[in-house]
């Protein structure tokens, strides 16, 4: 599927709104744009020094008030209405109201992964996030509280909504109400370091029904796998609980994102590999191999263990 | 040299040696030598920074390549754009300034010609100091290398805990000393535009050039140091224990970007207005007209400089201000493009009516006025702050800059350069290899950064060292990275016509332009005095006055 | 060139002095640094997470005194050159050393104090931003008292006379400058920030 990211394709109402000023925009500037271009080719053609006008300088002229006072006062007209556009949509967006059954998303920016977190619905997960589709009719957004760990980033999924920046020490929101179901990508869109480029972005806009069952199983704990206990002992026993939390074990690290459900996304290391069993291994045994630059480090273990690990792993579902 | 030097009979004159020629270089303190200094000292910086250009432009032709790793990349975008600003644009603009503005407004020097000196040894010594980050910067524990943080460095990206090492201070340190450079040869030039006119030559009868020099001057004083107050917070902050922009201690991330785009917004206007220096001295004599409105262009300059300050909040509308604020800076935005639309319109006046000779400064010129007017209209958008929430960050805002940067900068400073390396070597350079220079660069440029714009609208964010297949970037990316490697072989082009004509190039004589200001009555090269007698100017056309006599300009002034 | 029946007349001018042009734009440059300062002075105050407060500075009425008098010395001590009485020229102008050397005693003393109760540039956002913003005044005011240091050699060697008077003079711009610039420190740190 190609074009999952085109601004020109809003999905959202937010979205929809910055598009529909940016056809007002865009006309004036087309009309500008023509016009003077226009007027610039017909003066190069025109003026232009032939042998027939070569020895005569031409007349000498200095200025005029009121070609000046003509040319500025269009440009500010221009100006006030653009502006005026500008402001209205400015309003609508920001200060739109959040109402009582808006799905509340707390968003935290890493070096470089995306941890999400459903306060009212007691779910933590990590670089891919579901929320539900919103009937027009009776609209169901989802607002968004963006936090940063560790640097700027910067949250943006073209279809649903214009950026905004994840801040250290700053609380910033941002609404989208997705008007139909699917998968819509972005990445993060303010340099937070080397692996910037990596940080990318799932958000599945599942039906209410879809969004609710999803969530349900989020909240549950790890699933008990007998067959991966040998990889489950590796992990409570190497430091990997000081980075990560598996609810229902001891691991509750908030270093590096929630794994309880890995195996519900369908990507690792935010979008950077398909989750498969020989990424898995592979991320375990090499992070820099898929993501140089990455946090996670090597944890030089053996193939026996890499082995039990990743079965582990693929045993979150 | 030798051109106008009286010959003695029976002395003998010797050509000074290799060491004598470095050491007469070396402690100048004549004006044009430091300009010449400085314009090849930022031809040598673009040349450096285009490099890093071609290896981004490889790297991201098609998705996942590993022409570099993400650690190289971020360095190389990193250093391009810091190259470019402060050790290309900066010196490139002060050399031309350093060099034309004591010829066109009749003095022999500028005001002071020690600190003029100074101003570039320090800049020069800055540019190496960033450089030898690639060297250096791995410190003691192999940390580092050149910096990565990205040109505006934005905190606390920038803190000792996620930026190890020594390689943001090469960036921080650099671009401080840089900083101060320019300082003191931004008050050079206002002490010698303001009090080394030569008689007859007020205000109003300056040259646009020296006008929109003193506007530029007058920014850059304020401009520049909130970011060198920054740099120093930064440096208290990594080595002092400082808190400035640290959030763990309750600090702010977005103090450092308000105190950051407080310079970097007033800097493009520095960097602009000099450009808008040469076209308005190009422009009328390959129109045969003086300027139209030169009261009107005085004004539009100083007031783009004044509402140039107002408006730097429009690099941070996505960081999460409230609707008043972001209200506030797109308004001012969109001010700020009514006195620079005045400007077009006049420069378009000024050729209307006249009897243009598109010789290759005019090439250059025509091209400028099509381009700056394209990017001041996508400035126009991403003005207009919720359409930013999209277009921001991303490639729309890269093709953006690099069109007023590259399309309207570089090309006003190719004009210049076109138009006045006569007066400086005595020699014409090659019209013919001018025409090959600039079609060649119009054609990369456009397919370059016409092209760019698509990715930014299909989501590219900026900064990535790759992307993701199947997104639709590829192809323009593709085309992109051919039009840079184009660009390239035309500036090759320019250097060897430079090179060449240097050497070679036919005699120029005087005047080669029929031009009007006070540099072309003197000899080409100009003498190190500048001028046997100090002019006396009537108008501010001297020269169309001594050409004219019957129908001289202050009559009609 | 040819006399022209009917030129235009030059009208006389005197332009302004350029050693003046040139300290006024270096000052209005070293004013936006202060600005600079000052702003994040402001904007951090009350946010430390910790740490001492503004209540434990103690505003330097004397040594401000001292500072801002050395002003009307070194107006007193130009004038004197201007006039050609090298020797009251002196005498101001190595008063207005001593003012100045004083004032820096004193933000030694505060300092010292300040460090005593807690308060370092590393301590917390109070610490970083006074240190710097107060720290950068200094520095200025050394710079000034070297630069009135040499003169003050010069002058013992019998080199600066009548003829230096405006030489002199633009650089008792900078030590004004200097003051003026506590003047707005004091007002933001010791009025309006407690």
């Amino acid at each position: 599927m190609t074009h999952l990211l085109n601004i020109f394709a809003p999905e959202s109402t937010p979205a929809k709104a910055i598009i529909d000023l940016s056809v007002v925009v865009l006309s004036i500037t087309a009309v500008i744009f023509v016009v003077v271009a226009s007027l610039l080719v017909y003066a190069i053609v025109k003026f232009r020094a032939t042998p027939a006008n070569a020895d005569r300088e031409p007349a000498q002229v200095y200025g005029s008030t009121q070609i000046e006072l003509a040319w500025t006062i269009v440009p500010i007209l221009i100006v006030v209405v653009l502006f005026a556009a500008t402001a209205r949509v400015i309003h609508a967006i920001q200060d739109a109201p959040q109402p009582p059954d808006a799905i509340e998303v707390t968003v935290i920016g890493h070096q470089f992964w995306w941890e999400y977190r459903y306060p009212a619905l007691g779910v933590v997960t990590a670089n891919e996030l579901h929320i539900p589709v919103s009937d027009p009719s009776r609209p169901r957004p989802t607002f968004l509280t963006l936090l940063s760990a560790d640097t700027d980033h910067s949250f943006w999924i073209p279809q649903l909504a214009g950026k905004t920046d994840l801040i250290p020490n700053r609380i910033n929101r941002l609404w989208m109400d997705p008007l139909r179901t699917g998968l819509f990508l972005g990445q993060c869109a303010q340099y937070c370091g080397t692996q910037h480029a990596k940080m990318l972005q799932r958000v599945s806009v599942d039906t209410v029904d879809e969004f609710e069952a999803w969530a349900r199983a989020q909240q549950e704990p790890a699933v008990q796998d007998e067959s991966a206990m040998a990889g489950r002992r590796i992990f409570e026993t190497t430091s990997c609980i000081n980075c990560h939390t598996i609810r229902g074990t001891a691991a509750n690290g908030r270093f590096g994102p929630d794994l309880t459900h890995l195996m519900s996304r369908a990507t690792i290391a935010s979008g950077a590999a398909e989750i498969t069993h020989e990424n898995l291994r592979l991320w375990l045994k090499s992070p820099d191999a898929i993501k140089p630059g990455s946090l996670m480090p090597a944890m030089n273990m053996s193939d026996a263990e890499l082995d039990a690990l990743a079965r582990y792993m693929a045993s979150l579902r | 040299m030798a051109s106008n030097v009286m010959a003695f009979q029976g002395a003998r004159i010797e050509a000074p040696t290799w060491g004598e020629t470095l050491h007469e270089w070396v402690t100048t303190v004549d004006h044009k030598r430091i300009g010449l200094l400085y314009i090849l000292y930022a031809l040598l910086f673009l040349a450096i920074a285009g490099v890093e250009a071609l290896v981004i432009r490889i790297q991201l032709m098609y998705p996942h390549n590993g022409f570099v790793s993400p650690q190289v990349f971020n360095r190389m975008f990193t250093m391009h754009g810091t190259t470019m600003i402060f050790f290309f644009a900066m010196p490139i603009l002060f050399g031309f300034g350093n060099y034309l503005v004591p010829l066109m407004i009749g003095a022999r020097d500028m005001a002071f010609p020690r600190l003029n000196a100074f101003s570039f040894w320090l800049s020069a010594f800055s540019g190496f100091l960033l450089y030898f980050s690639f060297l250096g910067g791995s410190g003691l524990y192999g940390a580092g290398s050149a910096p990565d943080v990205g040109w505006w460095a934005y905190a606390p990206l920038t803190a000792r805990a996620f930026s190890p090492g020594p390689s943001t201070d090469y960036w921080t340190i650099a671009v401080l000393v840089s900083g101060f450079g320019s300082i003191g040869t931004a008050v050079n030039l206002i002490a010698t535009i303001l009090c080394m006119r030569c008689p007859g030559m007020t205000l109003g009868r300056m040259p646009l050039l020296a006008w929109l020099y003193l506007t530029m001057c007058g920014l850059a004083l304020i401009a520049i140091p909130p970011l060198s107050a920054s740099q120093m917070m930064l440096l208290v902050d990594r080595y002092l224990g400082g808190h400035f922009f640290d959030t763990q201690a309750g600090g702010s991330a977005t103090i450092w970007m308000h105190f950051f785009w407080i310079f970097g917004h007033p800097e493009v206007y520095v960097l602009v207005i000099p450009a808008f220096a040469f076209i308005s001295e190009i422009i009328p004599v390959f129109s045969r007209k003086p300027i139209f409105g030169y009261p009107v262009m005085v004004a539009a300059s100083v007031c783009i400089a004044f509402v140039s300050t107002s408006v730097w909040a429009h690099h941070m509308f996505t960081i999460g201000m409230n609707s008043y604020a972001n209200g506030f800076f797109a308004i001012t935005t969109m001010a700020v493009g009514v006195p620079t639309g005045i400007k077009i319109f006049n420069w378009l006046a000024t050729m209307w009516g006249g009897r243009i000779e598109f010789r290759t400064p005019m090439l250059f010129c025509v091209a400028f006025l099509f381009q700056f007017l394209l990017a001041g209209l996508t400035g126009v958008m991403l003005a207009s702050a919720p359409f930013n929430w999209q277009l921001g960050g991303s490639y729309f805002v890269v093709a953006h800059f690099h069109y007023v940067i590259v399309g309207a900068i570089l090309f006003c400073a190719f004009a210049a350069f076109y138009y006045w390396f006569p007066k400086v070597t005595g020699r014409m350079l090659s019209e013919t290899l001018g025409k090959w220079h600039f079609w060649l660069f119009v054609v990369g440029f456009h397919l370059t950064f016409d092209t760019m714009h698509v990715p930014g609208l299909l989501g590219m964010p900026r900064r990535i060292y790759t992307y993701e297949a199947g997104r639709g970037w590829e192809g323009w990316n593709a085309v992109v990275t051919v039009g840079a490697v184009i660009q390239g072989v035309a500036i090759l082009i320019f250097v060897f016509n430079l090179v060449r004509a240097a050497l070679t190039g036919p005699k120029a004589g005087n005047d080669p332009w029929d031009a009007w200001t006070l540099e072309w009555s003197t000899t080409s090269p100009p003498p190190e005095y500048n001028f046997a007698t100090l002019p006396e100017v009537r108008s501010r056309r001297p020269l169309w006055d001594l050409k004219h006599p019957e129908d001289p300009d202050w009559k009609y002034e | 060139m040819t006399h022209l029946a009917g030129t235009l007349e030059i009208e006389p001018r005197t332009l302004p002095s350029k050693g003046k042009v040139g300290m006024l734009t270096l000052i209005a440059a070293e004013s936006a640094i202060f600005v600079i300062f000052v702003i994040a002075y402001l904007f951090y105050l009350g946010k430390s997470l910790s740490g001492p407060t503004t209540a434990i500075l103690r505003p330097p009425i004397f040594f401000t005194i001292c500072l801002l008098s050395s002003s009307f010395t070194v107006h007193l001590a130009v004038v004197a050159l201007r006039g050609g009485r090298r020797a009251p020229f002196l005498g101001w102008w190595v008063l207005t050393f001593v003012l100045g050397a004083l004032f820096l005693l004193g933000t030694a003393l505060e300092w010292k104090h300040l460090i005593g109760e807690g308060l370092t540039i590393r301590a917390n956002l109070l610490g970083t931003t006074y240190y710097s913003l107060v720290g950068l005044h200094a520095l200025h005011v050394l710079v000034g008292l070297v630069l009135l240091g040499g003169v003050t050699m010069f002058a013992l060697l019998r080199k600066v006379g009548q003829a230096e008077a405006e030489k002199v003079d633009v650089l008792s711009l900078y030590w004004h400058f200097v003051d003026a610039v506590w003047v707005v420190v004091f007002t933001v740190v010791y009025v309006v920030g407690r």
